[in-house]
């Protein structure tokens, strides 16, 4: 009887989450309503949790509940913590959840809302949430060991040291598209960098509290700084009408580039507990509430979609990023659905405080459903602005223009409503001195933020401060990413530089770090420099590299869980792994192939190179550049972009060879190869505990 | 009874928390050092503390945290 109730239950759920795509699918051409979207999610979410991550837990990987975990192995109260899994589902969730899920869905929607939407649920429940699943599983199983050492000994020495060198690159692509993020959102915007600028005396103001008088109080600390926070955003507000304090804190984006590659190599050098830790702390707090906040905004508002489900720009032809919807949909998506970094953190902290390994399932596969539900809100947020306001935010300015006059004619002539009004009142509300061309992504969540928040607290009053408080969210966590980032890059650094030069391993050594961290500076330092002054925003190139590369890491982990499905003789299972990993393959290696190739300047970087060689030999100046020095800059800037995509092609191509000769070695052997530790039974006490 | 229940869910959240800026349970540590290391000196809390905030940050070129 009971067992009949719950299959009801779960047909019923099927039902709803069926008829949320109906009325998805067959309402087109009018708006509807985003809560149809929410329970569609949720549907997806909780049947593929129940049955697809069931199914790979207990029939493919066969989760063992008495099997010993590295908690328990190496016990020491410290890094291996036998910890509650919802306690841990917590702690791996705020891992994971950073900006990526929430940009990238915004940048794809000028496609439409519905082919984000239908990828980042297929994406989730069949790569997104597989992959961390399988690689939380493959690391606990052998010691919780990391992503390269994995695929070291899985697949082999060399391709362990080319994921590791991959790794780095990937990293400096992402610390400098993160900066751009903040540089576009932060530029000629003095409320916004006032209130920025003003975490960094906070957080050293909690640090030096926290050092001194109230160790280890976390709680209070934080909510000392929040408060403080808020009532920088209040004062920012004051400074950005006070015209000489409005001046100080206006800085244009080459202006801020280098005052943050500056701060990104001071910060990643000061003693942590002083400016790292308490902002980290404010930056998890903050983004923790805010989802929770967006989620709760969502659902009561429940907005209107005003964005089409399909725009005309499914052709290739968009403002914000260009290239077609496949491969170029996949790759800008990046986060919500499946994300390579993910690898890395299956294979960190997590693995090593799993209380028993059945709880892989539910915080593996069930933390990358949440982050997707996250990106599916940042989709909201987005898709509730009028198209009109949307596009005139993220387009280029050398596509609509600087002026509002200009942005509305071009944008109407794309057939989306707007009117100069209509910029002029949402600029007012929100604070700001401009919205046209706020490219990066941030800027546009803000604002759909500002809408949903203020609609739930106060109203269009309110706005400016839900505005400011979603930018100041946004950009500290993404600076704290910036440093951490910085600082992980520099040990990555040492290690690989190391095996050529043995005194650059010296990680105390003052020099030795001082010249790594430099480096690693200047690596996302150039990439963000040339993405500030491309007239196309930056974002345009380097969103795509950032996706291409992150998709990437995920191939080279699905191709590892697929090495180890073989190792283990789970042939027939295989296919959970390899369709994604052969997908995700075909998207990064044909985004990564256009990049380079493709005739269209806004695409392919040897066309753009061959279009501005060609003025230089015809003596003409195209903008950015100012000068023919600057001309020969740009086309050298196109070669390191080639450069870098070759070598991204070049690592997953590699691994991927690594990977098939692993799969063909196990095919011959009739047992299992897997390199797990040896079964021991898990101590009788630990069930207690649980 | 429920207040016992709420009392269990708050530890919970501020556990996990505090887990999440990579402070685990002190309590936990010093009951695992007694039982497991009795002839070891156990950490006071603020060394504790400071342990864990450099191992989080410090780091070993781990990340721990994602775009």
């Amino acid at each position: 009887m009971n067992q009949l109730s719950k299959w009801i239950g779960w047909l019923l759920f099927s039902l709803l989450g069926a008829v949320a795509f109906g009325v998805i699918a067959l309402n087109r051409g009018e708006s509807i309503s985003a809560i149809w979207i929410v329970i569609a999610a949720v549907c997806v979410y909780l049947i593929a949790f129940r049955f697809y991550s069931q199914f790979i837990a207990r029939r493919v990987l066969k989760l063992d509940a008495t099997r010993m975990t590295p908690a328990y192995r190496y016990n020491d109260g410290l890094d291996h913590v036998p910890t509650n899994k919802y306690v841990l589902f917590g702690h791996h969730f705020a891992a994971i959840a950073g900006a990526g899920p929430l940009v990238g869905p915004i940048l794809a929607a000028q496609m439409g809302y519905l082919p984000s939407m239908l990828w980042l649920l297929a994406g989730v429940v069949f790569a997104g949430a597989v992959q961390d699943f399988i690689v939380l599983f493959i690391s606990m199983r052998r010691n919780a060991r990391s992503l390269g050492d994995l695929i070291k000994s899985e697949l082999g020495h060399v391709p362990g040291m080319i994921a590791l060198f991959g790794t780095f690159f990937i990293m400096l692509i992402l610390l400098a598209v993160l900066a751009l993020i903040v540089v576009k959102a932060l530029a000629e915007s003095p409320w916004g960098t006032f209130t920025v600028a003003a975490t960094i005396p906070i957080a050293m103001f909690m640090g030096i509290y926290s050092r001194y008088f109230r160790p280890c109080a976390i709680a209070e600390i934080s909510l000392i700084g929040f408060t403080l926070l808020i009532l920088s955003i209040v004062a920012g507000q004051y400074v950005q009408e006070d015209p000489a304090w409005a001046a100080v804190f206006s800085a244009t984006g080459e202006q801020l580039t280098w005052v943050l590659i500056g701060y990104g190599f001071i910060a990643s050098v000061l003693p942590v507990w002083l400016l790292l830790a308490p902002r980290d702390y404010l930056s998890t707090f903050l983004k923790i509430g805010t989802i929770v906040g967006l989620a709760i905004g969502v659902i009561i508002l429940s907005p209107e979609l005003k964005m089409p489900a399909l725009t005309q720009f499914i052709d290739g032809s968009g403002p914000v990023w260009s290239g077609d919807l496949f491969p170029f949909l996949f790759v800008t998506v990046a986060c919500g659905a499946v994300s390579g970094f993910h690898s890395l953190i299956a294979s960190g902290t997590t693995p090593k405080m799993i209380q028993n390994e059945t709880d892989a399932r539910f915080i593996g596969y069930g933390a990358m459903l949440m982050e997707s539900f996250v990106a599916i809100m940042a989709l909201i947020a987005a898709a509730a602005l009028e198209p009109g306001i949307y596009f005139a935010m993220n387009s280029p300015a050398a596509i609509i223009g600087t002026t509002v006059e200009s942005a509305v004619q071009t944008i109407s002539q794309w057939g989306f409503h707007i009117t100069p009004e209509m910029i002029t009142q949402t600029t007012q509300n929100v604070g700001e001195h401009s919205i046209i061309s706020r490219t990066g992504g941030a800027p546009t969540l803000a604002v759909g933020m500002a809408q949903i928040l203020s609609g739930v607290i106060g109203d269009t009053a309110m706005m400016a401060f839900w505005y400011h408080f979603a930018i100041l969210f946004e950009a500290l966590f993404i600076l704290t990413a910036v440093d951490a980032g910085t600082r992980a890059g520099r040990f990555m650094l040492q290690d690989l530089l190391g095996l050529f030069i043995p005194a650059m391993k010296q990680t105390d050594s003052l020099m030795a770090s001082l010249i790594a961290t430099g480096i690693c500076v200047s690596g996302w330092g150039y990439f963000l420099y040339q993405g500030v002054i491309d007239p196309l925003g930056g974002i345009n190139t380097l969103w795509p590299l950032f996706g291409i590369a992150n998709q990437m890491l995920a191939g080279i982990a699905l191709i590892l869980c697929t090495c180890v499905l073989f190792r283990m003789k789970l042939d027939r299972f295989a296919w959970i792994t390899v369709i994604p990993a052969v997908w995700v393959c075909i998207c990064t290696l044909t985004a990564a192939w256009q990049k380079i190739f493709h005739d269209n300047p806004r695409i392919g970087f040897l066309a753009h190179a061959e279009k501005y060689q060609e003025a230089v030999t015809q003596d003409i100046v195209l903008a950015p550049a100012k000068s023919i020095g600057q001309m020969q800059q740009v086309i050298f800037n196109d070669y390191i972009n080639v450069t870098l995509t070759a070598l991204f092609i070049a690592v997953l191509i590699s691994i991927l060879m690594f990977g098939i000769r692993t799969i063909l070695q196990a095919r011959v052997i009739h047992h299992p190869t897997t390199r797990e530790t040896p079964f021991e039974l898990l101590p009788v006490y630990a069930s207690i505990e649980k | 009874m429920i207040n016992n229940q709420m009392n269990h869910i708050w530890k919970r959240f501020a556990q996990s928390m505090r887990l999440m800026v990579g402070v685990p349970e002190y309590s936990v540590y010093v009951e695992h050092m007694r039982s497991a290391h009795p002839e070891q000196t156990i950490m006071s809390q603020e060394e504790f503390f400071r342990e864990r905030m450099e191992a989080r940050y410090g780091g070993k070129g781990r990340l721990n945290r994602c775009c």
